[in-house]
């Protein structure tokens, strides 16, 4: 019988469909990899799992019961549990009291029985296969350390569904090889375990049956021991995406950003060497955690590099601060857009103007008229949806949240300008509005660095597309080289 | 408009509420005279608010202004009786206030220290050593023409609250008008956007540090005037919350009975307040 039965799931996120109609089943006693690009909905059907988001249709079955409302806590109650790539623990708590606060239950003025904790502790430590002392504090673990007090909160919670997203993702092989270890045991005990990994070989090492997710829908659920791994990313990629993007061929200029060597050890960058011209849109593609938005932040001074150069305006540095990037007409449209795009609670006008504050004032002081007239430039150009140039930009839509913080890079005439994800969680009718605004900006002489997760973005975009792997590029394509398997291949490190 | 103003409007409903009690309970408050001295007496407090405004905008707090004011106090005295003339006096006492600000700002921008744990270090520090250095002497004998500026007090009167408004109005404009202003805004809502504009967020807050430290000198320069010998504990009690009684912002300060004032020069007790005191 199934452990784990989710039938036909969807689920939309402000009008982006992330998952169509899933199924997914899990049987006791297997390893069953969940496999797909960046996007793909593999993420999301695991909060639908773990209750953290609540399905938009569909089933889900547990142990032959359907699960009528789902959240955290019935899916605890159920047996069902996560470690996920960035362990979830209280960093400042002992190890013990983690696992203490995860397990035990009553009132909270209960007295906590200090011995019992410390013993339960080292007991699920010891089944979970970590060498880790219970009064060490979270904060001084290593991340696969805080991975293996995850398992052992999991065993203690006698999960009998466990999700491991990514946990192979930072560590060494030695430790692979205990967790393994681990996984095989709680398989021998009847567990189901959800595996996802973008390490093939380790997929196919651990996994029973693996099944593919591929635009939110399950394109395939196999065995094993019946597909290579060649099929695998063949169902991952697909076939070609209809979408139709804008790109244009325009007239490729002289070099405005050349890279050599550039390494930061702080951002986990290494030795990563590429140019871009003027007319120029170069793709950069990779996997989540490959190192393509540290490699933005090192450009742009956020995070500064400790080797090799940065080639600028016929000047070779290292970037130290945005401010220092700004200076060299660089700009940066970051990931995080309500975070570190736009100022939320200021309005449009002020967000546009402030990086480029010197060119509406005089001796310190704004010139209202300039400042509004550059916003309604920019409004206008753009096609800005917002009520007045003096609304607060956190009230408009994410779309336009996004062009208000293009229009701010836009107004320092930039000479190459860095998008990180520009299109990510952007209505339709922006993302191609904005990918059009992209193709007038390098046909005007602007090199444009765009950095997706969205392959066909990639492919429908780039001049050229550099591909990232563990934190250095694992290979520069043209156009005409450019295929989504390519891509991929290069991505997963198998080329 | 009311979604707009919100706050501005829950601020102004309390303090309505708080007129409407004092109506019936102490109907003296409302008084001109007593209005006029209230208004006096706490342009010191509005001109060290105008500073503690540009540090809440970035984010931060110091509850250390009260210790600073007392310092600032004590060193226009000093600097008067060493010979300078009453506003270069003045002006000392501003850099005096810059310097601890810098102190503070620096801890906070780039030591990364939390500002409320930094200024409650500095409160107490500064507070227990002008005891120390001043042993709870008062600063006397001060030359002629001191008091007031040397001028009338109706006139004197005039200049502070003149002063004071000035000071405000200016800020405001500032605030609006300056890309300065601009700059602290920005740092406050989202420092990290603020990094990627080119704004170096922890110079601002360094900054707006400074900024607070020399007004609170300001401030305490034009209170110090007022008297013909200063009290070596002006102020001190005054933390962030500087509308309320002295007596529970020490406590939230974690302060100690240590510090209890035997001035006499309490501005800002309950009891002055509602007009009912001395």
């Amino acid at each position: 019988m199934a452990l784990l039965d989710a039938t036909a799931i969807t689920k939309s996120f402000a009008g982006v469909q992330a998952l169509r109609g899933v199924s997914f089943e899990l049987r006791s006693g297997e390893v069953h990899a969940l496999l797909g690009e960046n996007g793909a909905g593999k993420s999301t059907l695991i909060k639908v799992i773990t209750g953290a988001e609540k399905a938009d249709s569909g089933t889900l079955t547990v142990a032959g019961h359907v699960v009528p409302h789902h959240s955290p806590a019935a899916a605890r109650a159920l047996g069902i549990a996560a470690v996920y790539q960035q362990p979830a623990l209280f960093p400042d708590l002992t190890v013990e009291e983690n696992v203490g606060l995860a397990l035990e239950s009553g009132p909270a003025w209960r007295r906590i029985d200090w011995h019992a904790r410390r013993r339960q502790a080292r007991e699920l430590l010891e089944r979970s296969g970590a060498e880790i002392a219970p009064e060490r504090t979270v904060s001084t673990l290593s991340m696969p350390e805080q991975q293996l007090v995850e398992i052992a909160k999991a065993i203690g919670a006698r999960a009998r569904i466990l999700i491991l997203d990514e946990p192979t993702a930072s560590v060494t092989d030695r430790e692979v090889e205990r967790l393994f270890r681990v996984i095989g045991a709680l398989r021998s005990e009847g567990a189901g375990i959800v595996y996802i990994s973008h390490r093939l070989d380790e997929v196919a090492v651990i996994a029973d049956r693996v099944t593919v997710l591929r635009d939110g829908q399950n394109v395939a659920t196999r065995d094993m021991r019946d597909v290579d791994r060649d099929e695998l990313v063949r169902l991952m990629v697909g076939r070609e995406m209809q979408a139709i993007y804008p790109k244009r061929e325009v007239p490729i200029g002289k070099t405005a950003l050349e890279v050599k060597g550039l390494g930061c050890r702080a951002a986990g960058i290494r030795d990563i060497t590429f140019e871009v011209r003027r007319g120029e849109i170069l793709g950069i593609a990779g996997l989540v955690g490959s190192g393509r938005t540290e490699l933005a932040e090192t450009l742009f001074g956020l995070t500064p590099a400790d080797e090799g150069a940065i080639g600028l305006q016929d000047d070779v540095m290292r970037t130290e601060s945005p401010a220092a990037a700004i200076r060299k007409k660089m700009a940066y449209l970051p990931e995080d857009r309500r975070q570190h795009g736009v100022v939320m609670e200021m309005p449009v006008a002020a967000n546009i103007s402030l990086a480029n504050l010197d060119a509406v004032s005089r001796n310190g002081l704004i010139d209202h008229a300039v400042e509004r007239s550059l916003a309604i430039r920019y409004v206008e150009r753009l096609r800005i949806k917002t009520p007045s140039v003096h609304a607060e930009t956190g009230a408009l839509s994410g779309g336009n949240q996004q062009k208000v913080a293009v229009a701010r890079w836009l107004a320092i005439n930039p000479e190459v300008l860095i998008l990180d994800e520009p299109t990510q969680g952007v209505d339709i009718g922006s993302k191609r509005e904005i990918h059009q605004i992209m193709v007038e900006l390098a046909a005007q002489g602007m090199a444009i660095v765009m950095i997706s997760s969205e392959l066909a973005e990639i492919l429908g975009m780039s001049d050229r597309v550099a591909v990232m792997h563990g934190g250095t590029m694992a290979g520069i394509l043209s156009r005409a080289e450019a295929t989504q398997e390519k891509i991929l291949a290069l991505a997963l490190g198998h080329a | 408009m009311l979604e707009r103003h919100r706050r501005e409007i829950s601020l102004v409903v309390a303090i309505l509420a708080i007129g409407a009690v004092l109506a019936v309970v102490a109907p003296g408050f409302f008084a001109f005279a007593n209005q006029r001295d209230l208004m006096l007496a706490n342009m010191p407090v509005l001109i060290v608010a105008l500073g503690m405004v540009l540090v809440i905008l970035t984010g931060q707090i110091d509850i250390s202004v009260g210790s600073q004011f007392a310092i600032c106090s004590v060193a226009t005295g000093v600097f008067a009786r060493m010979g300078l003339p009453t506003p270069l006096a003045g002006a000392a006492a501003c850099l005096v206030g810059a310097l601890m600000g810098s102190v503070n700002g620096a801890l906070v921008a780039w030591v990364r220290i939390p500002s409320i744990v930094v200024t409650l270090a500095t409160m107490v520090a500064l507070r227990d050593g002008l005891r120390w250095v001043t042993q709870g002497a008062w600063v006397q004998d001060l030359p002629p023409g001191f008091q007031w500026f040397g001028q009338s007090q109706a006139s004197s009167e005039l200049i502070t609250a003149g002063c004071a408004a000035a000071l405000a109005v200016g800020m405001n404009w500032g605030l609006r008008n300056l890309a300065a202003g601009r700059v602290v805004y920005a740092t406050g809502s989202s420092p990290n956007a603020a990094r990627l504009a080119g704004i170096n967020p922890r110079l601002v807050v360094f900054a707006v540090f400074v900024v607070t430290g020399a007004l609170t000198g300001f401030a305490a320069a034009f209170n110090a005037v007022r008297f013909l010998q200063i009290p070596s504990n002006l102020g001190i009690g005054r933390g962030g919350d500087s509308g309320g009684s002295r007596h529970d912002c020490r406590n939230a300060a974690g302060g100690t009975a240590a510090g209890r004032d035997r001035s006499g020069a309490d501005v800002s007790g309950v009891q002055r307040v509602l007009g009912a005191g001395d």
